[in-house]
Parts: structure tokens; sequence; C-alpha cells
């Protein structure tokens, strides 16, 4: 029992505490200043009828698709060619390093790259005689904008892991296909893509799951959360319910429906995944 | 390492292969070199000298401003808004945050690991259980009480409240490291256990030291994902004292007029949060991306 009693101490303390009390603060008008009062089910009515919880929702919905689809999509193409090119491990080291800043730091970078006067891509783009934006300052381009942004941030580390899925396939597999005189094309649709399916799979709804939670790039922007909603993600819209209108209670109900929707997203993984057991194994 | 065979070398496929390749290399490095390549520019010649691969007037100004190594004056004449980042006392409770968590985090969870995989008891399979759940539980819904908690116990501004609610543990460490002594083949321990060492000592003496490639693998993602955690640090540590780099970041890019944002300074900050990093590539990058492959699939 000493063997598990500090990890017992955190978890109950930082883990089940927070959980159950959570529960309960979804349930009360909690403020942080003066004690929590039971209002029953008030918030979450309120929130059925609250636009821009909805809202939050369309647009981390948006921001997953983006993010997601780009990431898996240029992740699998760069795992592919990484797999049957080279081991090298500079290489590797190089896709690892963007994962390893700090989000902030990121998001920085990215501020500046894209800013409307000074920055580079719309330098690149105004020389070559494209239309220049005001991409974080647009409706229309600042999610996609910030999505670009932690894709990049991404992609690298989304690939290595399908890498290391595509390791686990073994030799004879290849060579008997390169005798058959099937391309490479070819084998990565047929053998890769297929064979790496389970990993590919958790590797989706991890990523899914993950965007879901985007908070530090959407905070740093010059309107958190705007222009005009275009960017409140449900992560933002918690943070600025708890701490910025201490809606502590409200907050919690908000935290709470997120905590379902990404258990039901579970479960689908859970299926996704039984359904799609390798072909390997 | 396998080697799987591939087509003969200099085949046109292979050549365009190769330049997606080092094209998406290029994408992901070159950002950073732009980020150095703008923290070298002198500010008021941001408009003038945009578009070159090296400044034609590279200074270090950038950076000794926004660590606070000019004056007021000299800061407002290099362009900068007089906003400045303690870069040493952010990046000293930045190491401290990341060592704290890490070490006492990974020995407590390698403690508990162990007691999952290998000892029998009432309700370990309940409590596994539990662990996994909790692991797909979004932090934002312990994070709101969490927070409350620091504030009722004082420990706002304090590193007791930065680093307590993952000190202890965190579901995945525990999930990671039971998985790894799984795998450990039970005669070793069988074989200890008829020279006479108990529990105790099989786990110090025989399995710590087996585990050495997994305990530091697990200590270094949890080393940097505290390094890059901003939200809990940035709530919890208003205080100039406790504040680390990623919070200190953020709250320089506030000072930084949004109509003419500080560039040169912003980015001589970011590369300051960079290269710590890039010292942990350059010593540990080999093991980091061998390590990939079994915290993201396992």
């Amino acid at each position: 029992m000493l063997f598990l009693a500090p990890v017992l101490i955190g978890f109950a303390v930082f883990y089940v505490y927070p959980a159950i009390r959570g529960a309960y603060f979804s349930t009360t008008d909690y403020n942080l200043l003066s004690s929590p009062h039971g209002v029953g089910a008030a918030n979450y009515s309120r929130l059925l009828h609250d636009p821009l919880f909805w809202n939050s929702l369309k647009v981390s919905a948006y921001y997953v698709v983006l993010n997601v689809g780009g990431q898996t999509v240029l992740a699998v193409v760069l795992a592919g060619l990484m797999f049957r090119l080279t081991r090298s491990v500079a290489i590797r080291v190089m896709l690892l390093l963007p994962w390893l800043v700090p989000n902030v730091t990121v998001g920085l970078l990215f501020l500046w790259l894209f800013d409307a006067d000074l920055g580079l891509v719309n330098h690149v783009l105004g020389s070559v005689g494209m239309s220049t934006h005001g991409w974080f300052t647009s409706t229309t381009w600042a999610m996609p904008t910030i999505a670009l942004t932690n894709t990049w941030a991404y992609t690298g580390y989304t690939a290595l892991l399908l890498y290391a899925g595509m390791l686990q396939i073994p030799d004879p597999i290849y060579e008997a296909a390169l005798l058959d005189g099937a391309g490479e094309i070819r084998m990565f649709f047929r053998l890769t893509l297929p064979l790496i399916r389970p990993v590919l799979a958790l590797v989706l709804v991890v990523s899914v799951i993950g965007s879901f939670q985007i908070f530090d790039t959407v905070a740093i922007t010059p309107s958190p959360g705007g222009p005009v909603n275009s960017t409140r993600v449900i992560y933002y819209y918690i943070y600025e319910l708890a701490f910025k209108h201490f809606e502590m209670g409200y907050a919690s109900a908000v935290a709470m429906t997120l905590v379902l929707i990404l258990g039901v997203l579970t479960m689908v993984q859970m299926r996704l995944l039984r359904a799609s057991r390798s072909d390997l194994a | 390492m396998p080697r799987h065979p591939t087509a003969p070398r200099l085949h046109p496929g292979r050549v365009l292969a190769w330049t997606v390749l080092v094209v998406a290399l290029l994408v992901t490095v070159f950002p950073f070199y732009w980020m150095l390549r703008t923290a070298l520019t002198p500010a008021h010649q941001l408009l003038s000298d945009n578009t070159g691969l090296w400044p034609h007037h590279a200074t270090l100004i950038n950076f000794k401003r926004v660590i606070g190594l000019t004056s007021l004056a000299q800061n407002q004449a290099a362009g900068g808004s007089g906003a400045q980042l303690d870069f040493l006392l952010y990046l000293r409770n930045s190491l401290i945050y990341c060592a704290l968590i890490a070490t006492v985090q990974t020995f407590c969870c390698a403690m508990a690991g162990y007691a999952l995989a290998r000892l029998r008891f009432r309700g370990r399979d309940l409590l596994f259980t539990l662990f996994v759940l909790s692991l797909m539980v979004p932090p934002i819904f312990t994070l709101l009480p969490n927070f409350a908690l620091m504030k009722n116990l004082g420990w706002l501004g304090s590193f007791a409240g930065m680093v307590a609610p993952t000190l202890l543990m965190t579901p995945f460490a525990v999930f990671f490291l039971r998985q790894f002594f799984l795998s450990i083949p039970r005669e070793i321990e069988e074989a200890a256990t008829i020279d006479g060492a108990g529990k105790w000592t099989q786990f110090w003496q025989v399995i710590v030291p087996m585990s050495r490639g997994p305990l530091f693998t697990i200590g270094l993602i949890t080393a940097v994902w505290a390094w890059k955690d901003y939200l809990w640090p940035l709530l919890v540590g208003p205080d100039p004292s406790t504040r680390v780099l990623t919070a200190g970041l953020g709250i320089f890019l506030q000072q930084s007029p949004n109509t003419a944002p500080d560039w040169t300074g912003l980015m001589a900050a970011s590369v300051l949060t960079v290269v710590p990093v890039a010292l942990l590539l350059i010593f540990f990058g080999k093991r980091l991306v061998e390590s990939m492959s079994f915290t993201g699939i396992k």
C-alpha cells in the first residue's frame, strides 16, 4: 500500500474530489467570491438557450475538422515518405521541434508571420500579386489561420506516431509486393494504409479530443474569441465564464457538457478501434 | 531497426518523394528561422529590411531589451514599449516547475505502476479502471474546482499551488509505466524473492534499475508538458516571483501595443523560449523520437 499512497492521495485530492465538486458547482451559482447556492438545473436550461454556447460548439467543431483533417492527411503522407525513404533520426528530430515549443510561442510566431501589415505571408502574397488579408482579424480567416497554426505545430508529432506504427509492419510483405511488381503508390494504398488502420484510428481520435481542447492559440490572438465570436471555442468560452465573468457555476455546467460530448466521442472511438483490429494480429 | 526493402535508388518517383519530404522539412524549420531573423532586425528597419535571409544590420539589442539589460530610454529608442521580460527569473521558475513535476511525478507513478502491474490486492482492477476513465475527462473540468481549492488554501501565487495538481500523479504516467512493468518477465522477481528480498527492495534494486529507459522517457515527456503548460500557471501564478516563461511571454504580448506590436521584441522573447527546447533536442533528440513509438500507441 505504501507504493500506492502518493498516487492515491494525488488522485483523490486533485482528480476525484474536483470532479465531484465540479459536478456540484454546475448546479449552483458559485462565483468564486461568495459561497455557492444551489440553483438546481437552472445552469443547464440556460445552456440550452445560450446562443454563445451553441456557437462555441459550432466553432470548435469547425476547428476540429480543419485542424485534424489537415494534420492527419499531411502526417500520413510524411510518415509514408519517411517509412519508405529513410530511417534518419535527424529528420525525425526536426519534425518533432514544433511540438516541443510552447503553444504560446507558436501562436506568437504565427501572429507575426500572418500579420496584416508587416507579416511575411502577406508580403509574399502581395509580391506575387495575390490578395492579402488581415488573417487573424477577419471573421472568415481567423479560424482557418488558427487551425493552420496548430496543424503546423502538430503534424510532425502525428507523423512520428504513424511512422512508429508503420515500423511494426513486417518486411516480407513489402518484399513479396515488390516481387509481384507493385509500385510504391500502390503499396502505400494497398499495404501501408490498411495495415496501420488501428494506429491511424487511435491517432485520429486522440487528435479530435485534443483539438476540442484548443485554448492557448485562441487566447493570445489580438481579439480572443473574436472577431465577432468566430474563434470563441468551447474551452475559451468556459475560461471566460469562470475567470472573466466569475460565473463558476455556469462554467462548470458547460464543462460538464464538454465531458459528456468527449465521453460520447470516446465511445465512438472504442467502437471504431474494435471495428478496425489490425490485419496483422 | 528493420530495413524495409525499397525500390532502386535513382528513380524519378524517388526524387519526387525526396523533394516533398525536403519541402515539408523546410516548412517545419523555416518559421523558426524567420523568428530568429526578426529578432535580429533593428525595430525601425522592420518595414524596409524584410526580404533578405539575413538582416542588413543584425543586432542583439532586441534580446538585450526584452531581458532588461537596457534602460527605458534605450529601450524606447530601439522601438520597444518599455515592457520587459524578467527572463532569468522566469526561466528559473520554469525549470523548477518542470524539474519538480517531472522527478516527483515519475517516481510516485512508478511505484503505483509497479503495484498495479505486479502486486495483488483488493480493488486493484477497479482502481486501474478509474485511472483509465479519468484519462478521458478534459482537464478544464477538474481545473475549475482545483482553482477554487487553491484559492481556499491560499496557494495562489505560490509554487505549491502551481505544482500541486500534477506533482504526485497523472493518470497517463501511471498507465504508461504500468504497461511497461507488465512486460518485465516474472522470473527476475522470483529469483530476487528466493534471495530473500522484500517487495520494496525488489522494486528499488531490480525493477527501477531495469526500467531506466522508460522512467527517463516519461520524465522527459512530463517535463516537456510542464514546459508547454500555459493556462494553469497563468491562473495560479499571477505573482511575478513564480511566473513561468510561457505566462511571462503571454503577458509580454499583452503589454505590446495592439495597433503596432513590438514584433522584434516579441520574436526575441520567443527565441528565448525555443532555446531550451532546442538544447533538449540536441542532447536527447534520438531518445525522444525513439520513445514516440511507445507513448502514442501502447
